[in-house]
């Protein structure tokens, strides 16, 4: 793998005029300024594949210069991202050039002259980098608004509390406009819209001033706006917390320096890199032992009963829920992962439809995850709901594991494991009500309970 | 077209206020409050036209609307979504899930008193 990439590489640097070779060669090379164009436009890597027909894995190793890529696919590519096809397979000058004309597209009142772009970034290439690389990096700001708008949106305690007051707002408006408009309304209809508005106004209250306490007391508030663990979680969600890379009977420990590093270049801070290495190491670990192939054979001679796949291949049960973890959706189907160390904190979660994992606080205790961080070495199999809007069935798979060698004078530190699946339905069992963080969760009589919920009354 | 509308709603408040303003404009009024079993309120009450909240505990709503238009008897039938959010992507989930018209939450009594009435000519 290596050694083809260099050869790409080589081939690329020689059309380049020998000015341009030095700095930064990466920039000059087909997939990355694919991936700038991609991102530069907002569109997701799987969106992008999607569009022209190849896998987000392929459009991934291609991003990353490590296919070859020209003919049908590259016109596609460049027709997705409305681009001229030159742009990406051409070196900085026309780059710079169709940078310049971007940027004038965007232009408001400067009128710029257009059609002296060319003879501006021969004459002037500094100042051409200059008014591109602004341009570009107010696309990225934009994306990162816009990444930060979306998180704010899928925050799950901003959810509840911006719908409790919504919802509260809804019934006052529709209740006055009633009270205002009809004529000649029945004393008691009266009455009783009074008295609604009356509660419902308490309850706007109440969900108001948890929404201004919510927000003064956020974390990093002033500081970094993504923690180490978003920032790790956010590179496994965009690889779909699958690595093709480290699924070679080749990869190595290389193979996840590699990957580190290629994010670190990508601007990964320097504690999520550290994060994402000893995922990505457990990761090697995992496929080493458990090898792909021989894997997903398995998993469709044996069902996904984890159990039966540890029997079958002598792994641990941990193991086992990783791997079913990192298989992409079209071997393993949707599978959801979280994983917490004895203090309960969740230190790795990939998301699975209708099961929500709080990222700021402590999750519910009674998520089989907590249960089974109590009963080492009993695995427990639950069908759970969570009580919100929007929470479904699942299937939990629980079990602890102590990780790493043991030793006479410390115990190795345990963690908890909960493996989610899509709901088996019926013959699953009962299924248990659980929530997903107390202070937006609506069980009223809820023994595991640690702080009242901002919401003002059960569904 | 018949004037019964099955209002899936689970704010008491906000149901009452929609079901008086409905009722007055000479529309069979009738409610259903939870996810779980919408489908069947459905097939029960056979309605003319269905408001159906985005956000229910037990089943979205787009699920139900799903349901809807699964079923060949109620496939036709008008929807209404009402949701809290107006972002384009919860519009176009509507959209693609079937929805004949959409409502973002605060909502003026007139606005869906004009729904209703557009939705039952059409």
């Amino acid at each position: 793998m290596m050694f083809y990439c260099k050869q790409v590489f080589t081939q690329v640097q020689q059309v380049l005029p020998e000015a341009e070779k030095k700095p930064m060669p990466e920039r000059f090379m087909i997939g990355t300024r694919i991936r700038e164009r991609r991102v530069l436009a907002g569109i997701r890597q799987t969106e992008l594949a999607q569009k022209v027909g190849i896998s987000p894995s392929y459009l991934n190793l291609i991003e990353h210069n490590r296919r070859r890529i020209g003919g049908k696919t590259l016109l596609q590519l460049a027709s997705a991202l409305d681009v001229e096809p030159s742009v990406l397979s051409e070196g900085a000058a026309a780059t710079l050039v169709s940078g310049l004309r971007e940027a004038a597209g965007a232009a408001d009142g400067a009128a710029p002259e257009r059609d002296r772009a060319e003879e501006f970034a021969e004459r002037f290439p500094g100042w051409a980098r200059l008014v591109t690389g602004l341009y570009r990096r107010n696309g990225e700001m934009e994306r990162t608004i816009e990444t930060l708008t979306d998180r704010l949106a899928h925050d799950p305690f901003l959810e509840a509390s911006l719908h409790e007051v919504i919802s509260a707002v809804t019934a006052i408006r529709a209740t006055a406009s009633i009270l205002v408009e009809t004529e000649e309304l029945e004393p008691e209809w009266t009455a009783r819209f009074h008295r609604n508005i009356n509660e419902d106004s308490a309850r706007l209250t109440e969900g108001a001033q948890a929404l201004v306490k919510y927000l003064e007391g956020a974390p990093n508030r002033d500081a970094d706006v993504q923690s180490p663990q978003d920032e790790m979680h956010a590179v496994l969600a965009a690889r779909g917390f699958h690595f093709t890379e480290l699924e070679h009977e080749a990869a190595g420990p290389k193979t996840v320096a590699r990957l580190v590093q290629a994010e670190a270049e990508r601007g990964l801070s320097g504690p999520a890199q550290t994060l994402l290495g000893a995922v990505l190491r457990q990761y090697l670990e995992d496929a080493r032992a458990l090898p792909m192939a021989g894997f997903a054979a398995r998993l469709r001679r044996l069902g996904p009963d984890p159990a039966a796949l540890a029997g079958a291949t002598g792994a641990g049960l941990a193991q086992v829920f990783r791997r079913l973890a990192a298989l992409p959706e079209a071997e393993a189907g949707p599978v959801g992962l979280v994983i917490c160390d004895a203090s309960g904190t969740l230190i790795f979660r990939k998301p699975i439809t209708g099961f929500a994992m709080p990222r700021l606080a402590g999750a519910c205790a009674l998520w089989p995850l907590y249960q089974a961080l109590s009963q080492p070495l009993a695995p427990l199999r639950r069908r759970v709901r969570q009580v919100r809007r929007g929470g479904e069935t699942v299937e939990a798979l629980a079990v602890a594991a102590r990780e790493g060698a043991p030793d006479f004078d410390r115990p190795a530190p345990v963690r908890a494991y909960m493996l989610l699946r899509p709901d088996p339905g019926a013959a699953g069992g009962a299924v248990e009500e659980i929530g997903v963080s107390c202070r937006i969760c609506p069980l009223a009589a809820c023994r595991a309970r640690r702080e009242p919920s901002i919401l003002a009354e059960g569904f | 077209m018949g004037k019964k509308v099955l209002l899936i709603e689970d704010e008491p408040n906000i149901i009452e206020a929609v079901s008086f303003i409905l009722s007055r404009d000479g529309w069979e009024v009738k409610t259903h409050s939870n996810g779980h079993d919408a489908m069947e309120a459905v097939r029960r009450r056979a309605p003319d036209i269905v408001i159906l909240d985005v956000m229910l505990p037990g089943k979205s709503g787009f699920d139900i609307l799903g349901e809807i238009r699964a079923d060949p008897e109620f496939a036709g039938v008008p929807v209404l979504m009402l949701t809290a959010r107006g972002q384009t992507r919860d519009r176009e989930m509507a959209e693609r899930a079937g929805a004949s018209r959409y409502m973002t939450k605060p909502f003026s009594n007139a606005d869906v008193l004009d729904a209703v009435r557009a939705l039952a000519g059409a």
